[in-house]
């Protein structure tokens, strides 16, 4: 008896100890990300080899760059709002959209009209728009259809595991279709023009992007605020069984769900092209992972936090690199824009796992 | 009459009336199916790049032995329902014509517009396997080989059961043989048995006479079996009998696989060498999310830990600092490797399920570009890598354990002791205590069992095996670059893991061989390897999501629960039911 109760007594102390240093650590890691950041910080502003202009640019491309993350951020926060699950393939759907928004370009191009004048350059972006979301939407709903549904009541690792190998599918059927060559958007040469601010160099084809997903993301905000099926839909999040009892059909609000989430990708794949226009199959991978990140920084769930999650981590990413690492004398730091957004995705996870403007749910509800 | 009469008479005349009719519109939408799913197999690529490789030498091709798969099974599928030969046949028929027809379309869609300026393989190639090379004349085929392979495949369906069955497996086997002929060829090859071989076997696939000879061994065989009845003698014999049997079948199975590399050759060698490494590493990541249900993508971040440990250590060129035995090197590539799993690991291992998988992502990724970024270029030598890794035994340059060989054996012996590890560790108090926050987090944590110490040393475990698993990788090729530092090896050794079967031993072996050893039997198809471990994945999920040998809790734990189907679409309440999470 006595030993036993010795022993528990040094079980517990060693898990105390334990305890104290995971504590110690953690504070340690906050303590340095913070150091890096404000010293960096410092030392780069101090050192003013930036202009102004250099920042606002910089600002202004995070901000093209992150309302696209923040379209691709809905579809994620959206799909996990209604069915706590992670759409890792996702990002391909966004890539799928990047394919079919080339090929009208290159159909419309050929046909004259992208280039024929202002107006009909915009048009054009519309309808590559309005076609990416189509064929996104339909890669997704059949993914849905193959690779989730039947997974609905499954333990949460396997619709995961599922969504990763429908990723895979999706990114090496692209492959076997199209090739692993890169593509590249033909030109829009209205949109590459720098707008006539004199401080900036700005393109349209940024400005265009912002203004493009704002409208999408306030459409979008007041579907699901205002219309019947947001309305279900939000329903449907909060509680599946309490909405079927009145009389909402899940299952197809489920869909619509996935509909409306790769839509926006699609288009989103579109307008992350006329910023980066050369792409192939894996396009969608990396700004899937960081769309996820924006989703998880604004809240997981959370509408207006997936947008104002992708704003931020557009910022971070586009100033971020320049600002925190280049005053600490770190060669070729934009080489490093992905460390510092996975970073951003570790750190909200372990400090604040509810997010921007999320409620908890990495610990409770996940 | 009765209320049970009544029924039973009701069930008689649905018996008699179902036949009369074919559900046509099922017939219709398996055809279409059957026509997209054929559709897609040749625009991505795959019976155009497969007709490269024949099959029966100067007969079919593999890529022709898909086509004509992919119209007989929509055949099989419609008439799966059907009770009449004639109706099986009618339905099968339609089906089958249904999918050749979207073929015959694209052929003639190709010769009207130029697909190829989307899809790639929309090549004159594609149509001409399609066609036997008669281009747009010979448009009419597919419809007609769907026509007749539905209809045949329906009517083989209707066979009586002791014939299709050897018949199927006569086929099977010889696609089977066929495709692994390099394989087979090689120790008949190394053995002497020349004449043999090449009466067998062409360069990559059987002859006429090794196609007769499979189909008829198996075939004979088959019946044979259900004539004496193997299988029932097997059940029959009584469980310290066939315990015996089980001995030397072990004992015969360590012997073929101590002596497989020099019964194969060396491009082989280095196959299986490589098969070795991940079933290592795969043991590894057993532990972190077999045991422990911690899904973690980001395995790579510790494998390059270990590589680079091991390279820097040993390396006798530029960037080597030690010029140290492999050996003397191997510890401090692990214990590097856990200390790094331990700084990771420490502030993730709160955050629960998907989001780890999320985050250990994010960490793979962080190191793959911190190891080619300019930031650690002076240590590490960036896109140029650390070159002259030894290896780790000295033997002479004619000696097959020079290369790829000792690589192997020394593989296999660390994958023993690691499985070895885990396998002592499940029984024990931390592998109960890994398994009950597998199943349940929460509850594991009111039964008193420390959840981040835990899940931790499992998190760490798993990153010193990764480490041996770099550490064994870097001296198998010899040099390390970022480009080896990539995303897919963590995704290989979670498939391995998930495929195989999580938390079984001998499932993980399983899924190594068939995840790592059957694509790199296939280079020349490599670029489909990703998409055939999606479909792996995804019917993985599908099917059996507890992998192809599971562990025993695990087959209970990962089946959906029946009173969970009960609740509507899906039952998300916030609770956490989700064992795995």
């Amino acid at each position: 008896m006595a030993t036993n109760a010795a022993q528990a007594r040094r079980t517990r102390l060693v898990e105390q100890f334990t305890e104290v240093a995971i504590q110690i650590f953690l504070w340690a890691f906050r303590i340095i990300v913070v150091l890096v950041v404000v010293v960096g910080s410092l030392l780069t502003l101090a050192q003013g080899r930036y202009s102004a202009e250099t920042w606002l640019d910089l600002a202004i491309r995070g901000a093209a760059l992150g309302s696209v993350y923040a379209l691709v951020a809905l579809g994620y926060t959206m799909v996990y709002g209604i069915l706590r699950m992670i759409n890792f393939a996702h990002g391909e759907v966004f890539m799928a959209g990047t394919f079919a928004g080339y090929f009208t370009a290159v159909g419309l191009n050929n046909a004259g009209f992208l280039n024929a004048g202002p107006l009909s350059s915009v048009i054009s972006l519309f309808v590559m728009c309005a076609v990416a979301g189509v064929a996104s939407t339909a890669i997704a709903l059949l993914v849905e259809r193959i690779a989730y549904r039947p997974l609905r009541n499954a333990p949460r690792l396997v619709p995961l595991i599922s969504a990763i190998g429908a990723s895979f599918v999706l990114q090496y059927s692209f492959r076997g279709l199209f090739g692993s060559g890169y593509y590249s958007y033909p030109p829009v040469t209205i949109l590459e023009e720098r707008i006539p601010v004199s401080f900036v160099s700005v393109q349209w084809a940024e400005v265009l992007v912002i203004v493009l997903a704002i409208a999408l993301m306030v459409g979008l905000y007041l579907f699901v605020m205002r219309s019947k099926v947001g309305t279900a839909i939000r329903a449907v999040s909060e509680d599946q069984g309490a909405a079927a009892l009145m009389g909402i059909d899940v299952n197809r609000t489920i869909v619509t769900t996935f509909a409306i989430g790769a839509a926006l990708a699609g288009a989103a794949g579109v307008l992350y092209a006329q910023l980066y226009p050369s792409f192939n199959y894996f396009v969608g991978f990396i700004p899937g992972i960081k769309a996820f990140t924006a989703a998880v920084l604004g809240g997981i769930g959370n509408i207006p936090g997936a947008m104002l999650g992708g704003l931020f981590l557009g910022e971070i990413e586009s100033v971020g690199p320049v600002l925190f690492l280049d005053g600490l004398g770190i060669p070729a730091a934009t080489q490093l824009k992905d460390v510092i957004a996975f970073t951003m995705l570790v750190l909200v996870l372990v400090f604040r796992p509810q997010g921007l403007l999320g409620e908890r749910v990495t610990r409770n509800r996940a | 009459m009765t209320t049970e009469a009544v029924a039973a008479a009701q069930l008689d005349t649905e018996m008699q009336e179902a036949p009369a009719v074919i559900a046509w519109r099922d017939v219709i939408r398996i055809g279409l199916i059957g026509g997209a799913v054929a559709l897609y197999l040749c625009l991505v690529g795959i019976i155009p790049v497969f007709h490269e490789r024949q099959l029966i030498a100067g007969v079919i091709t593999l890529g022709q032995a898909v086509l004509f798969g992919s119209l007989a099974i929509p055949g099989a599928v419609a008439a799966r329902k059907t009770t009449s030969l004639r109706d099986a046949l009618l339905a099968g028929g339609a089906a089958g014509l249904i999918t050749g027809l979207v073929l015959t379309l694209l052929v003639v869609l190709g010769s009207v517009i130029d697909l190829r300026a989307m899809f790639l393989n929309a090549s004159p190639e594609l149509y001409s396997v399609l066609t036997f090379g008669m281009g747009v004349a010979g448009a009419w085929i597919p419809a007609v080989e769907g026509l007749l392979l539905g209809a045949g495949a329906a009517a083989v369906g209707k066979l009586p059961d002791r014939i299709r069955s050897p018949l199927v497996r006569g086929i099977i086997a010889v696609v089977v043989v066929g495709l692994f002929a390099g394989l087979l060829r090689a120790p008949l090859l190394s053995a002497g048995l020349v004449d043999l071989a090449r009466l067998l076997f062409t360069s990559d696939g059987l002859t006429v006479i090794g196609a007769i000879l499979v189909f008829a061994v198996v075939v004979i065989g088959r019946i044979a079996r259900q004539r004496i009845g193997v299988a029932a003698r097997i059940a029959a014999l009584e469980d310290e009998q066939r315990a015996q049997l089980r001995i030397p079948a072990l004992v015969g199975l360590i012997a073929i696989i101590v002596i497989l590399p020099l019964l194969l050759g060396p491009f082989f060698a280095q196959v299986i060498a490589l098969v070795a490494l991940y079933i290592l590493m795969a043991f590894g990541l057993n532990i972190t999310l077999g045991l422990a249900g911690l899904l973690d993508l980001g395995f790579v971040a510790f494998f390059a830990v270990g590589a680079y440990t091991v390279g820097l250590f040993t390396s006798t060129a530029e960037y080597g600092l030690l010029d140290w035995p492999f050996w003397a090197a191997l510890p401090f590539a692990m214990l590097f490797a856990a200390i790094f799993g331990a700084i990771l690991g420490l502030p993730i291992l709160s955050i629960r399920g998907d989001y780890l998988a999320i985050a250990t992502l994010g960490f793979g990724e962080i190191i793959a570009i911190l190891a080619g970024s300019n930031l650690l270029l002076p240590l590490l030598g960036g896109p140029r890598g650390i070159v002259n890794i030894p290896k780790p035994l000295d033997f002479p340059s004619t000696s097959f354990l020079s290369g790829p060989g000792q690589i192997y054996y020394i593989a296999l012996v660390f994958a023993a002791i690691v499985a070895f590890i885990a396998w002592r560790l499940r029984n024990g108090r931390i592998g109960r205590a890994w398994i009950a926050i597998r199943e349940d987090e929460d509850v594991a944590e009111a039964s008193g069992v420390n959840l981040i110490q835990t899940k931790l040393l499992a998190y760490i475990l798993g990153a010193a095996f990764a480490g041996l698993g770099g550490a064994v990788f870097a001296s198998l090729v010899g040099s390390i670059f970022p480009s080896s530092i990539d995303l897919f090896v963590s995704i290989n050794v979670a498939a391995i893991v998930i495929v195989g079967g999580m938390g079984s031993i001998p499932g993980v072996a399983l899924g190594a061989l068939f995840l790592i050893g059957i694509p790199e039997l296939f280079r020349e198809f490599s670029e489909f390897r990703f998409l055939f471990y999606g479909v792996a994945l995804i019917g993985m999920m599908l099917y059996r999501p507890e992998g192809i040998w599971p562990s025993g809790i695990a087959r209970r734990e990962l089946h959906v629960e029946d009173e969970s189907q009960v609740i509507l679409a899906g039952d998300t309440t916030p609770v956490t039911r989700g064992t795995m999470s």
